[in-house]
């Protein structure tokens, strides 16, 4: 395992995009980076601008605005980034699959390397989440 | 040689971003612990401005290329400059130059300038409003910071190079003892906070509304040049303010401790402040502070 890859898996800045959510995966998402589950002891911060972001986290399901801004943010991203698709609706739109406004899911737009299903998901399923992502990075099974 | 390695390792490059990047771990751990959480691991700083030069670098198709890039370096190579004068003038007193005082006064600006042509050349409206907040914090930190060193040239008898201040405060008593120069010291402890973009000044790059201000295009290798830069500014002033104000002898321990004591300062309003709007920190900067500064003149030059 080269050493890139090492420090790029302890010190993943986190760009939260939300593309319509219902707010319920926002607030656990925020929930993960409050004094209980903290995961600054693992590097891992909100980053403001998309530009230093490492990991996209999607919520929400896309409609047809927000799906070009999320086609034009991970255009926009610093390579290497990775997408994490948290809740149900970003993993697979689950009631919006036959609604007016609901063209396509977040991995037809964009491709995910991490689902984190969940209605919404709990902090704990989306640090689970994150170290998938790590492994996956480490190229670990 | 002797030059060449006083710049790149020793007080230089090396040893003071090594520092810095040590005292901005001690600043999100503190931060942390404040707010109840663990905090990141002590090498949590040098491992990010690794993976920042492994990252691509990304430049604004509609900015302006050369400037976006060499800003940065700019500021970042004048804060070496500064880190190397004011180390050599700490190690060895005698041998500092006349006037290093007023070179390190300007370098410190310099950095700054950087983030605003960078900011200005990357075309993003975000970063624009970023450099414009940045120019009024300028105008509105440097009055007061300037005449808190104009007393401590006036207490030390017009000397203007650092060598002579420490020498003098060696010999006399250092200046923070006295009543102009204690309140110069919180004058000058206040305008530091604005040039390291802390809460409350950190209006130029506010995280929650305009994203990350002035740094909004930046990334990969120019923004850990940036990030280095700030690690720079975050060791050098400080150093500056004991040089200035707060040296009683040049034990290592001493200056050591007296390091973390106005860290610890710097952190505490930091955490314990909200940030102000652009108009509140100009008030206050060409108010109060700009006032108390003046008085700290005032006091020094009928010499209490």
């Amino acid at each position: 395992m080269s050493i890139k890859i090492n420090i790029l898996t302890k010190s993943l800045w986190a760009y939260h995009a939300a593309t319509s959510p219902c707010n319920n995966c926002d607030i656990e998402i925020l929930d993960v980076f409050t004094p209980r589950h903290d995961v600054e002891r693992f590097g891992i911060v909100l980053a403001g601008s998309v530009r230093h972001a490492d990991v996209l986290v999607v919520t929400g399901v896309p409609n047809f605005k927000t799906k070009e801004r999320l086609k034009k943010l991970y255009a926009q991203a610093a390579r290497p980034c990775f997408v994490v698709a948290v809740g149900g609706c970003a993993c697979g739109r689950i009631m919006f699959r036959d609604s007016y406004n609901s063209p396509c899911a977040v991995d037809e737009v964009i491709p995910v390397d991490v689902y984190i299903p969940g209605c919404p998901p709990k902090p704990e399923a989306i640090i689970a989440g994150i170290v998938k992502l790590i492994d996956k990075i480490k190229g670990k099974k | 040689m002797d030059v060449l390695f006083s710049y790149l390792v020793f007080p230089g490059f090396l040893f003071s971003a090594s520092a810095g990047l040590f005292a901005g771990w001690i600043d999100r751990k503190l931060t942390a612990r404040i707010q109840y959480r663990v905090g990141p691991p002590w090498y949590q700083n040098f491992v990010d401005i690794l993976k920042l030069c492994y990252k691509e670098t990304v430049v604004p198709y509609a900015g302006s290329r050369a400037a976006f890039l060499l800003s940065p370096i700019a500021g970042f190579l004048s804060m070496i400059l500064v880190v190397s004068i004011l180390g050599r003038a700490i190690q060895s007193p005698l041998e500092s130059f006349a006037g290093d005082l007023i070179v390190v006064t300007y370098l410190l600006i310099i950095p700054a300038l950087a983030v605003i042509i960078g900011a200005s050349s990357s075309n993003n409206p975000f970063a624009s409003i970023g450099a414009s907040r940045e120019m009024k914090l300028i105008l509105g930190y440097e009055l007061p910071f300037v005449l808190a060193m104009a007393v401590v040239v006036i207490k030390s008898h017009g000397a203007l190079n650092l060598g002579a201040i420490i020498n003098r405060q060696i010999a006399f008593g250092p200046h923070i003892a006295s009543f102009s120069g204690a309140l110069a010291f919180v004058v000058a402890l206040l305008c530091i906070q604005a040039k390291l973009c802390l809460v409350p000044f950190d209006m130029s790059e506010a995280e929650q509304e305009i994203m990350a201000g002035a740094l909004v295009e930046y990334s990969g290798f120019p923004l850990a040049v940036i990030k280095l830069t700030k690690a720079l500014l975050l060791y050098a002033l400080p150093v500056l303010l004991i040089s200035l104000f707060w040296v009683n002898n040049l034990n290592l321990p001493s200056l050591i401790v007296k390091y973390f004591l106005i860290l610890l300062a710097i952190i505490l309003i930091k955490n314990t402040n909200p940030r102000l709007r652009i108009d509140q920190a100009m008030k206050f900067f060409w108010g109060p502070v700009s006032f108390l500064a003046v008085l700290s003149v005032v006091l020094a030059l009928i010499g209490l």
